[in-house]
């Protein structure tokens, strides 16, 4: 059996592709890189939007990046229902192309935050949290300085009816309190994800906590589970 | 074929909270202003078009500052009068 193959796309001002790339490979899928001007993803079974400041995040975070070639490629490949992970700059990538609701605007206390964090898992409905238990606690670090998240009431309203709500920000223990949230998120939002749950956006970086012999591995379950869930689909 | 020159204004919608005005209101005080509100920090942005009359040119603005110069889910934008230029 060939392993999955998982794209991770470079924007110019992209930062975090090559851990992006790198986890993939830890994980034992294929990983192929695709370039912004692409205008396909080269048969891949799943894509990654990663970290950085694309376009140098002029005008607004992912704001220019939505209009890149390769986002129309993966608007087909979402719209298929193929799973694309979009982590802090691909989160804000995918809000600003409409592929996610809401939006991530200035951090609540205006400075940048670089630091690990927990955040807690609200669902295993998504391929990329299928083998995590809602309530589990992961350690990931955040760095960004545009990552609160917030939607109109009706937006906010409709995730948590809807299970959409993936990641919390939260304490050790799982508790929420503003005291955890690094950013002022509504809700405590570190991640939500689409209505079948195949596109998904979180602000931390599971990327940077894969590999046990550098830190934290938290992030390592969302790339074992988007493995399982490409697996399961052969 | 004239030349318009434009000017967007890009505001954060009002409920929203706008860290960065904030952050420069508490700064008023400590520099010895006192009694100013209010502060929002938004977006200006100047362009020009080239049209066979303004409202072409204004249209073609209107489809930019909605789809590229404002995100409709946080932001709001007016468009000032433009110039004609050429």
């Amino acid at each position: 059996m060939t392993s999955p193959r998982v794209g991770v796309v470079t924007f110019p001002g992209s930062l975090d592709d090559r851990d992006a790339l790198r986890a993939v490979r830890l994980m034992g899928a294929r990983a192929v890189p695709l370039w912004h001007r692409d205008t396909d993803l080269d048969g891949v079974d799943a894509v990654i939007l990663p970290g950085g400041f694309s376009y140098g995040d002029y005008l607004r975070a992912g704001a220019i990046a939505r209009f890149a070639p390769v986002m129309r490629a993966v608007w087909d490949h979402a719209d298929r229902g193929a799973p694309v992970l979009g982590i802090c700059n691909g989160f804000q990538i995918l809000c600003e192309a409409g592929l996610l609701p809401g939006a991530l605007v200035r951090n609540r206390r205006v400075s940048f935050v670089c630091r690990w964090v927990n955040v807690r898992v609200e669902s295993s409905a998504t391929l990329f949290t299928s083998e995590l238990s809602p309530g589990t606690v992961l350690d990931v670090p955040v760095k960004h300085g545009e990552g609160q998240y917030v939607g109109d009431r009706d937006t906010l309203r409709a995730l948590g009816e809807e299970g959409r709500v993936v990641f919390r920000y939260c304490s050790a223990r799982g508790e929420l309190g503003e005291a955890w949230n690094p950013n002022g998120s509504a809700d405590h939002i570190a991640g939500v994800c689409s209505e079948r749950g195949n596109v998904v956006g979180l602000m931390p970086h599971p990327e940077h906590a894969v590999d046990p012999d550098v830190g934290p591995a938290g992030g390592r379950a969302l790339f074992e589970s988007l493995l399982a869930s490409l697996l399961a689909r052969v | 074929m004239s030349r318009y020159r434009f000017e967007v204004v890009v505001m954060l919608k009002p409920g929203l909270a706008d860290p960065q005005g904030k952050t420069v209101e508490d700064a008023l005080p400590t520099m010895g202003w006192a009694g100013v509100g209010g502060v929002r920090v938004g977006r200006h942005v100047e362009l020009t078009v080239d049209a066979a009359t303004e409202d072409e040119a204004r249209a073609r603005v209107e489809e930019i500052a909605d789809r590229l110069l404002s995100n409709p889910v946080i932001e709001e934008h007016r468009i000032l009068r433009p110039e004609e230029v050429g």
